[in-house]
């Protein structure tokens, strides 16, 4: 038996490495795609154009801009009087941040008094305006501080009293663990991990399948004393091995490029991804058994995989969605295998935690596998 | 020896083999002959194996192929309509493909591989792309890839359609130096030719079997006379002649006018026919029917016969 799948498997590696293009698509289209996701594709807020207004044009207010400048998250394209100005600027997209200083900046702050400042933030992409919404509040609440700290010396200079400079009530030390730096690339890594396998594993093993029905091939396998989970096996665990090696380009890539380092265990991440492939490559099968055509394998393959990343939380929370999606999400494998290469590449969790993630996974695969198989056996009939 | 034992196969209402008993002798060429849409291919395939019978049964020296099926597989070489090698794969990794899944072992394998490539004239080619070779030269590789296990029956189903005559020829001498050997060999062909140089053949219309024996037995079947003559204007005679009545077919080929006519039918009425229209015969003669001629009186007949569910 293992004679036989080894020489499909041979076979099958040998067509694939004469294919330039599938070559192409098995080993650069993960490269570029970490690249991608890596560099590229941030969601990091860097140098927002902004639009400064400031009508009060002291040293106080200078100072505040240049608070605002430093932090490199914003960077004033223009400085403008009109506020009109304002309006065409954010409607036509060449600034999405604008600061107004009101006149009398410097003389309220002097008095011990509030001085007000208005900012106006492009809400059209909701994820970058909260961003930006963050970052104000955070550099004028850092102001204010500082102004506070100005004033009670003052006031220690003129009264000759101490008084305590403790001005937080309760301290706030926040930690943030795996990424510290909340690098978008770091978080998408394992998105790019799981959304690499499941693409190129569904999509070659539906295709190759097909294509041997199209040419006709298939037939002279069924003749030969070749058994059904024999065509199975051979017909899958190419496309599996090609998987593990993609893995192990991403891992040393991620590493090299983006000093990513994989901080759990290599043995259960390749436990997992064992695991993750019993799903996806039961996919693959199944879809082979629906498409006549390698066309029609391939837009089946992108039929199944979108929704999958989609509801897989890798694009968006899945605590966010309605609750009727959320339970379509208990399904997805692409889910579990999410938490699975989290917990083990970026917070080095093992078993004792993931374990659910990993039975559902295997579960879910087992059941897919399953109807594959027998409908693969009776299409073969 | 294969005998088929009153075997249908139902396709959802159609009936693609209705009822249908055959047996193949062994160390035969047995040719299945029939009309396209005669369920030649279907037949085939129940007899490979890799389609469930509806009714009936195939069995290989008194084994059933339902049950036995592996054990049936080994022995057998069956070559599809289109067979379909890996283009992308060469000639030998083609062969050696289907060696390492037959699991022919190593030792022989050698010999073997050189003895097909040599008869199949593909020694030169051996390295180059399936895809890249001549329709007859696929065939051939395709026979070489159905015989790499030794089969002593081989199924072939119409596997010079598309072939030029050359190859055709030679074709057919690599399947008489294998009767030889002993190889039983069922072949299903269009072409009326082929079926004369088979030991057997069998006539299937419609799913049922019209006619089995030898090609020369089949030619007495015919309940006619065929004629071939040469005229001063062969299209103006074959115009009058096929209308005349006791004339069930006529055709122009090459040169001469092909006609064939009832039993009872005096052949003086054609001569008397052309004189009419001043049309001069310039030979005519009294021939015996191709196979042909039978295939087509065969079916013609079965097409005027009420069909059988009516009887009943």
């Amino acid at each position: 038996m293992f004679v036989r799948i080894k020489h499909l498997i041979i076979k099958e590696f040998i067509q694939s490495f004469r294919d330039k293009r599938l070559l192409f698509i098995i080993f650069i289209a993960p490269i570029i795609q970490l690249v991608l996701f890596g560099f590229a594709i941030t969601t990091d807020i860097k140098d927002v154009p902004t639009i400064i207004m400031d009508l009060d044009r002291t040293a106080e207010s200078r100072s505040f801009i240049s608070k605002i400048e430093n932090g490199g998250n914003f960077r004033i394209d223009y400085y403008i009087n009109d506020e009109k100005e304002i309006v065409s600027m954010l409607d036509s997209g060449k600034a999405e941040l604008a600061v107004k200083i009101y006149p009398g900046f410097e003389k309220s702050l002097k008095k011990g008094n509030t001085a007000a400042i208005q900012v106006i933030i492009d809400g059209s992409n909701s994820n970058t305006a909260a961003m930006i919404l963050n970052h104000m509040s955070q550099i004028s609440a850092n102001y204010s501080m500082s102004i506070l700290i100005e004033r009670i010396d003052h006031f220690e200079k003129l009264s000759g009293k101490k008084i305590s400079r403790s001005l937080d009530f309760f301290s706030n030390e926040i930690r943030i663990w795996y990424n510290p730096s909340l690098k978008s690339r770091i978080s998408n890594i394992p998105g790019v991990l799981a959304f690499i396998l499941l693409v190129l594993t569904v999509i070659l093993t539906s295709v190759s399948i097909v294509k041997e029905r199209e040419r006709g091939t298939i037939e002279q396998l069924i003749v030969s004393p070749l058994k059904p989970v024999e065509l199975i096996l051979g017909k899958t665990i190419p496309f599996a091995i090609i998987g593990f090696i993609d893995v192990l380009i991403v891992i040393s890539l991620s590493f090299s490029l983006f000093k990513i380092p994989l901080n759990g265990n290599l043995p259960l991440l390749f436990f997992s991804m064992l695991l993750y492939l019993f799903n996806t490559l039961g996919v693959g099968l199944f879809i082979s058994t629906v498409s006549k055509t390698q066309q029609q394998a391939m837009m089946t393959s992108f039929f199944f995989t979108m929704p999958a990343v989609m509801l897989s939380g890798f694009v968006f929370p899945i605590e966010n969605m309605p609750k009727v999606i959320q339970y379509l999400t208990y399904i997805n494998p692409v889910k579990y295998f999410l938490v699975i290469v989290n917990g083990i590449f970026l917070k080095g969790t093992g078993f004792s935690i993931l374990w659910p993630n990993m039975l559902a996974l295997g579960a879910i695969g087992f059941i897919i596998l399953f109807i594959s198989v027998i409908r693969f056996k009776k299409r073969l009939e | 020896m294969i005998e088929i034992k009153n075997l249908t196969k139902d396709f959802n209402s159609l009936k693609a083999i209705d009822n249908l008993s055959l047996k193949v002798p062994e160390n035969e060429i047995f040719g299945l002959i029939g009309p396209d849409g005669s369920g030649k291919t279907t037949l085939m395939r129940m007899l490979a194996g890799i389609m469930n019978l509806t009714a009936g049964d195939i069995l290989y020296k008194d084994k059933s192929i339902a049950k036995n099926t592996e054990e049936i597989k080994a022995f057998l070489g069956y070559m599809p309509q289109k067979f379909s090698l890996y283009g992308d794969l060469s000639v030998i990794e083609n062969i050696n493909f289907y060696a390492d899944i037959y699991l022919v072992p190593k030792k022989e394998r050698a010999e073997t591989i050189k003895k097909l490539l040599s008869f199949s004239n593909l020694s030169d080619f051996k390295d180059r792309p399936a895809d890249k070779l001549s329709g007859g030269m696929k065939q051939k590789l395709g026979l070489s890839c159905a015989l790499i296990h030794k089969p002593r029956i081989l199924l072939l189903d119409e596997p010079t359609n598309g072939v030029d005559p050359l190859s055709r020829r030679e074709f057919w001498n690599i399947l008489y130096d294998l009767k030889t050997q002993g190889v039983t060999i069922l072949i299903s062909t269009p072409y009326m030719d082929e079926a004369a140089r088979c030991d057997g053949i069998a006539l299937i219309d419609k799913g049922k079997l019209v006619f089995t024996g030898s090609p020369k037995k089949i030619r007495e079947e015919y309940a006619g006379n065929v004629i071939e003559m040469i005229t001063s204007d062969n299209i103006l005679a074959f115009e009058a002649v096929s209308v005349l009545e006791g004339v069930s077919d006529a055709s122009i080929v090459g040169e001469v006018l092909h006609i064939n006519t009832a039993i009872d039918f005096p052949p003086e009425t054609i001569n008397n026919k052309l004189r009419e229209i001043s049309i001069s015969i310039i030979d005519k003669k009294s021939i015996e029917p191709t196979i042909e001629d039978v295939y087509i009186y065969l079916t013609k007949e079965r097409q005027k016969l009420p069909s059988e569910d009516h009887k009943k």
